[in-house]
């Protein structure tokens, strides 16, 4: 008899699924269920999982995946441009791009490790950026943004006899266009087979071993291991889900700027891995969304929005809460985000999966299921940490 | 691992069939629900009110990055113009419009709200607030920006959503040239202008034989207005010595301008704007460049496109130097002296070129709804397109129909030397009248697009 636990991949899958595909109707009561910020979770949700095969498993912190994501972007643009506005070339061709980028620049960067092949992933991805940005600015169009035009060639489109509409064409799948709710199941269904092939690193052979290397690499090397081959392929894969990502937000949106291979955009992904829970399945996810939402959702607060929500309590008080919340949206929204990394960082430094962990552990206590496990719980699937 | 509690696999199994049961049912109906749009009678359209009591704009513009002080008077003008429309207020240029159908009671009896959002002048970051209000908000009309990067990205987002764009800032021959947009208006001049506007006044003040230097931002509206300036200075005899492109928001020129005392040239001209042109220009005057003699002539800086809020960053750097602005708060014309004292009677001090300009832009939206009799987008776009008025600042305008661009006179201005307050920093040289800095439609290229989308 198959067991149903979270110890098995199709259970823990249909869960996934499910979660996800429902996120319209989950997420309405916080006003998250507009099709772009669901795209957006489901996005750097992926951008997020790459992200995490590379630092949950083997430690080696990159701090230039954006430049995966920018590379991912404008080539999915010039596929629109070039071929068709089919959006699965553009994803196939934006993942095996960020890949032969990520192995070129992996292949050099995991020479060091540490602080050092931080430091060489960020330079990378901060030439790309400048490339990006001034260099190549007749493939990347500069600081405008490459977009798509009229006259654009689309040799397959074209081929195919797509009779040219008045006005751009829109990113479509068949026929489906990909932008509101479809851009979103899209990016879902792609998030969901992400996780999977995730799941399955995770738990396979290949994943222990990474895990070993974080653990202890020296002693994997004395057992007569070469590491280098696992930690490139681990970089390369991070990297093809960085140029997954990429292509995705040139299909949602076929607009692509330098922007996204800034350093900041390097650093939002770690932040999101390390708030979530590095090293677990769900955790970057979940800082996902955590980020994501206060993103939009609080720099888009005001003080008349403020009213509206505490405008149950009395006049004087009110006042009072919304004087000093103020501050915390709107443009601070990063105060906010920066104190709860803190808090977070203080006191779960297993970021909010741990916390979650915890939580499930003392409701079992309190209603005296069974022992307290921490090695296998609920929400973490029996993930090494 | 392997050992498993027996009681904990029964409450874990229970737990798991619920969610996943609950799961699937909740998530087939939305599977096949696309953008709906929330049509009633009449033709069908996005965010469309109904019978709402209220409509909403979203204003869309800079709130950080190198032209975040735009971006703060933009959105001043905003919530006047928003006060304005709802008849609060002194009214401001609903005054002095001329032809004019608003009522002063909101737009067709529906009150004016907003939304906000930051576009960080990042083209990403403004279309993805863009689109949070268009799908989240329920917008009506998007407005703003100060970057013509942003304006051309987000109009190109309003044409494929179907909500009509108007422009801010934005002063690339691009916005209205070759990526117009059948629903994005603008009533800010352009480079092309600018350039025709300064030609003759440059060659009064310099001469015909002249080396110029450009240092241009490296963007559409950049490239563009080099190349207007360039196409101008070049036809009055002037010499190119180099155009070196920087970044938006570099901080730093100075390595940009140390070469310049050794290239020859005896003019710069600098197309930079917000922080990045009062940062250049300030570096300029410290390496001394305005005290050097090349050639024999005075070493001049040009700055084509001028604001009083860059003027006020700039100081004493600004004093003497020459360009041209879409409007100054000093013309004495009854509409501008209206908006400046209502604007001045809530902020206690004058608006910039920015937030004329967008102020303009909201009300010029609600009348255009309020002839049309309705707020299906092509109905608007074709009361906007042509329409002729006067009483905002610029004297008679027209919305030129061919590509939704504004023609109207242009001011040249030079940094006033003896100020006589803290805002009287741009005194007025001429008036260029609107036949001077006139082109045909056809000139730029570029396809305005459907009008039902």
């Amino acid at each position: 008899m198959m067991k149903i636990s979270l110890q098995n991949n199709a259970v823990v899958m249909l869960i996934f699924s499910a979660v996800v595909l429902t996120a319209p109707l989950w997420l309405a009561p916080i006003g998250a269920d507009y099709p772009d910020l669901l795209q957006k979770f489901a996005i750097f949700g992926i951008f997020a999982i790459g992200f995490n095969i590379l630092f949950g498993l083997t430690g080696y912190l990159s701090f230039g995946h954006a430049a995966f994501l920018g590379i991912g972007s404008y080539t999915a643009v010039w596929s629109f441009k070039l071929f068709t506005m089919n959006v699965l070339p553009a994803v196939i061709l934006g993942t095996i791009m960020a890949g032969v980028f990520a192995l070129a620049i992996g292949y050099i960067s995991l020479r060091r490790s540490g602080i050092y092949f931080s430091i060489l992933t960020l330079a990378f991805a901060q030439m790309s950026y400048s490339l990006a940005y001034s260099v190549l600015t007749p493939i990347t169009n500069g600081e405008t943004g490459l977009q798509l035009t009229m006259n654009d060639a689309r040799v397959i489109d074209s081929l195919f006899g797509v009779e040219a509409e008045a006005g751009l064409p829109s990113t479509n799948l068949f026929g489906q266009v990909m932008s509101g709710y479809s851009g979103f199941y899209f990016c879902a269904v792609i998030l969901i087979i992400g996780f999977y092939v995730s799941l399955k690193i995770f738990r396979s052979p290949f994943g222990l071993k990474l895990t070993a290397i974080k653990s202890n690499q020296t002693r994997m090397k004395y057992t007569g291991f070469n590491t280098r081959p696992y930690l490139l392929s681990a970089f390369v894969i991070s990297g093809m889900y960085a140029g997954l990502a990429g292509a995705l937000m040139s299909i949602t949106d076929p607009l692509a700027g330098a922007e996204r291979m800034q350093w900041t955009a390097s650093g939002e992904v770690v932040l999101m891995t390390i708030l979530g829970g590095v090293g677990t399945l769900i955790g970057p996810l979940l800082g996902v969304g955590i980020i994501k939402y206060f993103e939009n959702i609080f720099s888009a607060m005001n003080p008349s929005a403020l009213h509206e929500i505490f405008n149950f309590l009395p006049l004087w008080l009110e006042n009072i809460v919304v004087g000093i919340t103020r501050h915390f949206v709107g443009d601070g929204w990063h105060l906010t985000l920066g104190a709860m990394f803190m808090l977070v960082v203080i006191f779960l430094p297993g970021g909010v999966m741990e916390g979650i962990t915890k939580l499930f552990n003392y409701i079992k206590k309190k209603l005296g299921l069974n022992r307290v496990d921490s090695e296998d719980h609920v929400s973490e699937g029996g993930d090494r940490k | 691992m392997s050992t498993k509690d027996k009681s904990k696999d029964e409450s874990r199994r229970d737990f798991l069939k619920a969610t996943a049961a609950t799961g699937i049912a909740a998530s087939s109906p939305m599977f096949f629900v696309k953008d709906a749009y929330a049509g009633s009678h009449n033709m069908p359209f996005r965010n469309n009110p109904g019978s709402a009591k209220s409509v909403k704009f979203g204003f869309n513009v800079p709130q950080s990055g190198a032209y975040a002080d735009e971006g703060a008077d933009e959105l001043r003008a905003y919530k006047l113009a928003v006060k304005h429309l709802n008849g609060e207020g002194d009214g401001g240029m609903m005054n002095t419009m001329k032809p004019m159908s608003l009522k002063g009671n909101g737009i067709l009896g529906k009150k004016v709200e907003y939304v906000t959002g930051d576009t960080q002048t990042k083209s990403d970051a403004a279309r993805a607030s863009a689109k949070r209000m268009i799908e989240k908000d329920g917008v009506l009309m998007i407005t703003g920006g100060s970057s013509s990067g942003v304006a051309v990205a987000v109009q190109g987002l309003c044409q494929e959503m179907g909500v009509i764009f108007m422009a801010g800032l934005t002063h690339s021959n691009d916005t209205t040239g070759k990526d117009k947009r059948r629903y994005g208006f603008r009533h800010f001049f352009n480079a092309y202008m600018s350039g025709r506007a300064l030609g003759p006044v440059l060659k009064k003040e310099m001469g015909t034989d002249r080396k110029a230097y450009h240092l241009t931002a490296d963007y559409t509206w950049g490239w563009t207005q080099e190349e207007s300036i360039k196409n101008t200075t070049e036809e009055l005899g002037w010499q190119t010595t180099a155009a070196v492109k920087t970044p938006v928001g570099a901080g730093d020129f100075s390595q940009y301008i140390t070469p310049i005392l050794n290239s020859g040239a005896d003019v710069l001209i600098l197309n930079h704007y917000g922080k990045d042109m009062i940062n250049s220009l300030t570096q300029a005057v410290q390496f001394g460049l305005r005290d050097k003699q090349v050639n024999g002539k005075q070493f001049e800086i040009v700055v084509p496109l001028f604001s009083r809020l860059m003027a006020q960053g700039a100081g004493d750097n600004i004093k003497g130097i020459l360009g041209t602005t879409n409007w100054n708060w000093s013309l004495k014309d009854k509409g501008s002296q209206a908006f400046v004292k209502s604007f001045g009677a809530e902020y206690g001090f004058p608006p910039s070129q920015a937030a004329h300009t967008c102020y303009v832009q909201a009300l010029l939206y609600a009348n255009a709804c309020e002839q049309a009799g309705t707020f299906y987008p092509p109905q608007v776009i074709k009361a906007l397109e042509g329409f002729n008025f006067d009483g905002m600042g610029n004297g008679p305008t027209e919305y030129r129909a061919e590509d939704h661009q504004c023609f109207k006179d242009v001011l040249v201005v030079r940094g006033n030397q003896n100020p006589s307050s803290q805002f009287d920093l741009l005194e007025i040289v001429q008036e260029v009248p609107r036949s001077q800095v006139e082109y045909p439609a056809s000139m730029f290229g570029g396809e305005l697009g459907p009008y039902v989308v």
